[in-house]
């Protein structure tokens, strides 16, 4: 597909009020994408796509295992290569582009962010379960001190009221973020809940203070969430190319950017290149395709982490218990990001339940 | 025999959660309890059960020391804080229980090596953390059996059980529970990971373990020498349960467990701090026992 580097054209119907917004868009096909392929993208793979997104005028690209700094694990898997060989690999080649680096306390300490630093990470992106800020004082500080850029990133924002967010984002911006994201991990919300979380974050954070929003697409709405974000004052959004990403994906960035130019929201993003990207790079490494299946599906209707979705695909396999049932129940159990090692647990008390009960059941 | 006096430093649910297990022990007598608050819950309980206090932190107790014989302390304090009370104390004589991270002292994780350690005379033992409390035996139990390449351990806690000590330096958590499954935990890697679950009702404690063995493991040997571990810390944590597994896929040994505490002064649902009081008094009574025999003649000394 050849690029006119112009953009797209301006429908006119849009509202007036966003035309010449600029937005920042922040792609994490090479980090969230990490859980789709199993954290088994190859240095190569990364460094074209990073490559591809920097010529596009994508300004910040995410890479680390995907979750995080530090998520090499049996509990999340173990990546082709080091958090510290896929940086190393990737930021020297980007000429305009700037990477982040998600890191979760909890799994990432301060030892891993240092490494990102030392690697030429620019943007510290400290996660943490919507409830939990607090324990990310000593990253946010430590980030904050190595001169960087630090967001606060509060997952599953979905299980709170604007209100208690406004109270864990300030909590965060107390700690030194400079941006604060609703972090919609479950897909689960629908544009009214991005606007009101998003609108009370804006309203009571510092001017200064930027707002971000992170969506999946399990409800096929992680284009009309951005939107709605950056309506209700959010000016960096996350997605990733062709949506490479957890449970459904994130959202789609390729088709993001579009929506932003025919409103006329300035996102700097060369429209026909960040497709060519999504097409030509990112598609042809899906394991599966990115789409909203039964089980992603459920992630978005129940509220579950999106991360669980393999997990419980293969549990599924392996344990005979179907894997829609697994994710309802994680989400009835109120789980949160991380607790993939109940994924087996859960499996494996639902096998021997319908065991049990089948055991009961009178012979035919 | 005559019980130990015992003095706890930190008036803290931890601090008086240890009281109360204190005050059933064959071993050990709780005389003492120091704080900083004089209004602190912990201190008017531990009046109530006929402790001496002290809001004065330790300098307060350090008159006390030998006329009311003080041989043994808990420390529930601060890593920051631990370190100045284990100088003046050892200086006395007195031999400290770390709960606090400061781990000057070697760790001890009792069913694993406490006898070692006091065989060793240490006069500071460190109790780890409560996921190393938790998981570490289970680790130690595989490896007893072959060579562990890598134990990793996830530990999910109820928020409400996660103090403002432990958020302020989660990485603490990570770090020593990794240690510590190296140093203890006989695996040549260690990995640790910590959760915490906002969800209301709170959740009980739960552990995974997994453990990469170096060779094909020997599924019976493994899984009878985890049965008995759990045995063992079900002697001092009646709430310590195997849910499920040891699951077998390849090298990997994975282990589901929950852990419930007695609910003394802390809720059932907080297995973490109950475990950490349960190990620190059971360490604390085979000093006593060792003190008390004659076979652990102490010293006092400056810590290090």
């Amino acid at each position: 597909m050849s690029s006119n580097g112009h953009g797209g054209v301006n429908g006119g119907m849009q509202p007036a009020k966003l035309r010449g917004r600029r937005i920042t868009l922040h792609d994490n096909c090479l980090r969230d994408g990490m859980h789709p392929k199993r954290h088994q993208i190859s240095i190569e793979q990364m460094v074209a796509v990073a490559a591809g997104l920097d010529e596009a005028g994508v300004p910040l690209i995410e890479v680390t295992h995907g979750d995080g700094l530090g998520g090499a694990s049996v509990n999340y898997g173990f990546p082709s290569h080091t958090d510290q060989e896929y940086l190393r690999a990737v930021i020297p080649k980007l000429k305009r582009a700037k990477v982040s680096a998600l890191l979760l306390p909890g799994i990432g300490t301060v030892d891993h962010l240092r490494m990102a630093h030392e690697c030429g990470v620019g943007t510290i992106r400290v996660a943490t379960h919507c409830t939990e800020a607090d324990v990310s004082e000593q990253h946010m500080a430590l980030s904050r001190k190595l001169g960087l850029d630090t967001v606060g990133f509060l997952m599953m924002a979905h299980l709170i009221e604007p209100g208690a967010l406004v109270a864990q984002a300030k909590l965060m911006q107390s700690y030194g973020a400079n941006c604060l994201y609703i972090t919609d991990s479950a897909g689960y919300m629908l544009p009214d809940d991005v606007t009101a979380r998003v609108g009370a974050l804006r309203e009571a954070l510092e001017p200064g203070t930027e707002v971000g929003f992170h969506g999946h697409h399990n409800l096929a709405m992680g284009v009309a969430n951005s939107l709605a974000a950056v309506e209700a004052g959010a000016n960096r959004i996350d997605g990733s190319a062709a949506g490479l990403g957890a449970g459904a994906g994130n959202t789609p960035l390729e088709i993001f950017n579009a929506v932003c130019h025919r409103i006329g929201i300035e996102t700097g993003v060369d429209v026909f290149k960040l497709m060519d990207v999504a097409e030509d790079l990112v598609v042809p490494m899906m394991d599966q395709p990115i789409r909203v299946d039964r089980d992603s599906l459920i992630l978005g209707y129940a509220g579950v982490y999106s991360s669980f979705l393999l997990f419980a695909k293969r549990a599924s396999a392996k344990y005979g218990v179907p894997s829609a049932d697994i994710l309802v129940e994680l989400g009835r159990q109120k789980t949160v990001g991380g607790q993939e090692d109940m994924i087996e647990d859960l499996a494996i008390n639902m096998a021997r339940a319908a065991a049990a009960s089948r055991a009961r059941r009178p012979p035919p | 025999m005559p019980r130990i006096n015992a003095a706890l430093v930190g008036s803290g649910n931890i601090g008086t959660d240890l009281m109360y297990k204190a005050l059933r022990s064959r071993w050990i007598n709780p005389a003492w309890m120091v704080g900083i608050d004089p209004a602190s819950d912990g201190l008017m309980r531990a009046r109530e059960n006929g402790l001496k206090t002290t809001a004065e932190g330790v300098d307060g107790l350090l008159a006390h020391v030998k006329a009311d014989r003080i041989e043994i302390a808990f420390d529930a304090t601060s890593a920051y804080v631990h370190r100045d009370n284990a100088r003046k104390l050892q200086a006395l004589g007195v031999v400290m229980i770390d709960l606090t991270p400061a781990a000057i002292g070697p760790y001890c994780v009792p069913p694993v090596n406490l006898a070692e350690q006091v065989g060793k005379r240490a006069m500071n033992v460190n109790m780890v953390s409560c996921g190393g409390q938790a998981t570490i035996p289970i680790v130690a139990a595989v490896s007893r059996v072959q060579p562990v390449e890598y134990g990793e351990i996830v530990a999910t806690v109820s928020s409400r059980s996660a103090g403002p000590g432990t958020r302020k330096n989660i990485d603490e958590f990570t770090r020593t529970t990794a240690n510590g499954i190296e140093k203890v935990g006989g695996a040549k890697r260690g990995k640790a990971i910590i959760i915490l679950n906002p969800a209301e009702p709170p959740l009980i404690m739960r552990d995974t373990v997994h453990c990469l063995t170096r060779d094909e493991p020997d599924q019976k040997k493994i899984t009878e020498s985890i049965h008995a571990m759990i045995a063992e810390v079900q002697k001092y944590v009646p709430g310590y349960v195997l849910k499920n597994g040891p699951v077998f896929d390849g090298k990997r040994v994975s282990i589901y467990l929950e852990v419930a505490g007695l609910g003394d002064y802390l809720p059932k649902y907080a297995g973490n701090l109950d475990i950490m009081t349960a190990a620190a008094l059971r360490t604390a009574e085979m000093v006593a026992e060792e003190i008390a025999s004659g076979r652990f003649v102490r010293s006092a000394e400056a810590a290090t």
